[in-house]
């Protein structure tokens, strides 16, 4: 803890090429980020879920399959909260469309975006760059 | 990720080891679509070994269910560790699939 309380946060910044065979250093890294300031388990594997299927959704909808571009992240964590910023430079996402799929219509496909919104406490879509888009995933950590 | 085929009592056991994501579903799914005939419509996938798996994982599991069922035949999984696990209760398809604890379990029926 800092002097006034609160817990220090680290600022960590990674960048890979969105293609899918980066996608496990992305993973790697969440992994060990959150292992240091002493997640569960529950809640690291929560956030690796999120980041890795929001990642996927950058190189299959933004960069529209696999491309040299990057996804930039940048990753603010305390003990008590992960927040992360995912940058992308391809097409614009239209936030009203991005919508989880009925779990009751059995069907491949579509569930990425129903993993990220029930393990984040906050996902927040901002497509106001001129080239892009960036998302932000919030995780509050309950100190057990 | 690495994938086995072992086949056992005239049934393919599908053995999957390592994460399962968007850059390694693709050969688990061609890899379930070549095991799934006519002639041989029940498919065991034995998820011990894998350490992740994504929605793209889930999704061609799920491709695989309907293919067996439009074959009538079954499709089983069984050993699923916590992750794993999460995921597919995380989708509720954990109501949907046959999912056993064990090998043993999984040819109950078979």
């Amino acid at each position: 803890m800092t002097e006034n309380g609160s817990s220090h946060v680290d600022t960590i910044a990674i960048s890979i090429p969105a293609k899918p065979e980066f996608l496990k250093i992305f993973r790697a890294a969440v992994s060990s980020i959150c292992e240091i300031k002493g997640f569960c388990k529950d809640d690291l594997n929560n956030v690796i879920l999120a980041v890795d299927e929001s990642c996927s959704n950058i190189i299959k909808h933004a960069y529209g399959g696999p491309t040299d571009r990057p996804i930039q992240a940048k990753i603010n964590i305390s003990a008590e909260k992960f927040e992360i910023y995912l940058r992308d430079f391809g097409k614009k996402a239209d936030p009203k469309k991005i919508k989880p799929r009925n779990l009751d219509d059995v069907r491949p496909g579509g569930l990425g975006v129903h993993f990220i919104n029930s393990v984040m406490d906050e996902v927040v879509y901002d497509n106001s760059f001129d080239l892009g888009n960036q998302l932000k995933l919030v995780k509050n950590i309950i100190q057990k | 990720m690495e994938l086995e085929v072992i086949k056992k009592n005239g049934t393919s056991i599908l053995k999957i080891t390592g994460d399962v994501d968007l850059y390694s579903s693709p050969q688990v799914r061609k890899q379930v679509v070549s095991l799934i005939s006519k002639t041989d419509k029940n498919l065991l996938v034995d998820l011990t070994e894998v350490t992740y798996m994504d929605s793209s994982g889930v999704a061609t599991l799920v491709e695989a269910l309907q293919l067996t069922k439009k074959l009538g035949g079954k499709l089983k999984l069984y050993s699923l560790g916590t992750t794993v696990k999460d995921v597919f209760e995380l989708s509720r398809l954990d109501k949907v699939f046959d999912i056993c604890d064990n090998e043993q379990q999984a040819f109950e029926g078979i």
